[in-house]
């Protein structure tokens, strides 16, 4: 087995999360702290929202090194796609396969690239619920992350690195609102 | 010295740090929808063990790093700004984030790396995630904080 084909294989949790803590320790050591959030803010600044309203009045050349790391975060999804591609759709438990069914989702066949990423049967421009649901689901992110100063690298990687107790009560936030909707709502949205 | 601005090398670093990012991100599995609908139905141990780990180590090494007064590469020290404190605004907002974020199936980074491996919806994902930000800026002295 070649390097390539080692690194294309899924990775382990332990390592990936390893990773992960890689990416934190090299942004702190650059003087940064991690966090990918604040690009939307960033965006809403470059878009001049700043002369509207001073909460996106920010110095965006301090700003810099977080477009181009978000920038760098799309390449690194194109190299994903193509050179590290898995050769197989991500292995899901059977128990989520099955209550995927009462979704309505056909694991793996509902993303139609095969990756087991995204469920494109839901989530694509002919489907209006789809869109509504990307809609949605875009803007309590973005509404929520900023509400809260910070996402799931913010807080969940990085506040919590820095054992941050606002971070962690946060994150305690994320999963009640990941339980109602996964729990309570989905089941009902999608099978509508 | 600019403390602010990176300059053009630095900034190729931090890009570098990102393609990394994205290439973890997705090898990990945790840009899956998918992924995120079983951990929050609590039927793999996946992304608690990648969360998890990610934590531990992360703690020891920004523990390690203030302890050693490591100087940043901006010639700072490694420390941390807390937010102040506000059990109302962590949990409302955390809620509300974590609505979106089982809905999508994915948070910030991985709407990036998703529009990177060529899911187009993610392009309507993020400029929904900028009008959702936007909104806040504009209400947000009406929030509890």
């Amino acid at each position: 087995m070649n390097i390539i084909e080692m690194i294309n294989q899924p990775w382990h949790w332990a390592f990936s999360g390893a990773m992960i803590a890689l990416v934190l320790i090299l942004l702190t050591w650059m003087g940064r702290s991690f966090g990918v959030s604040m690009s939307f803010r960033n965006i809403c600044s470059i878009s001049g929202a700043g002369k509207k309203n001073t909460f996106f009045n920010i110095n965006l050349k301090d700003e810099y090194w977080r477009m181009v790391f978000v920038l760098g975060g799309i390449v690194g999804g194109i190299i994903g796609f193509t050179l590290l591609k898995s050769p197989e759709p991500v292995a899901i438990a059977d128990a989520t396969v099955q209550s995927l069914k009462g979704l309505g989702f056909d694991y793996p066949a509902s993303d139609e690239k095969g990756l087991g990423f995204v469920p494109t049967d839901m989530y694509n421009f002919e489907n209006l619920k789809g869109v509504i649901f990307a809609i949605l689901g875009g803007f309590l992110v973005g509404f929520g992350s900023r509400y809260g100063d910070g996402c799931t690298s913010g807080h969940a990687i990085s506040g919590l690195s820095h054992l941050q107790i606002s971070s962690l009560i946060t994150v305690i936030g994320f999963f009640i609102g990941g339980l109602i909707m996964t729990h309570l709502l989905m089941p009902i949205f999608f099978t509508l | 010295m600019n403390q602010n601005t990176e300059k053009l090398p630095r900034l190729i670093a931090f890009f570098a740090v990102g393609i990394l990012f994205g290439i973890i991100m997705t090898k990990s599995e945790a840009i899956s929808w998918f992924r995120i609908y079983e951990m929050f139905r609590f039927e793999s141990f996946h992304m608690f063990g990648i969360i998890g780990t990610a934590v531990v180590i992360g703690a020891i090494a920004m523990f390690l790093m203030k302890k050693s007064n490591v100087k940043t590469l901006r010639d700072t020290a490694v420390s941390y700004t807390p937010m102040s404190f506000s059990l109302p605004r962590h949990i409302i907002a955390g809620t509300i984030f974590g609505l979106g974020w089982a809905l999508v199936g994915s948070c910030p980074g991985p709407m990036y790396i998703l529009l990177g491996h060529g899911y187009w919806m993610f392009a309507l994902v993020i400029l929904s995630a900028i009008l959702g930000t936007y909104t806040y800026g504009v209400i947000k002295d009406k929030l509890p904080h």
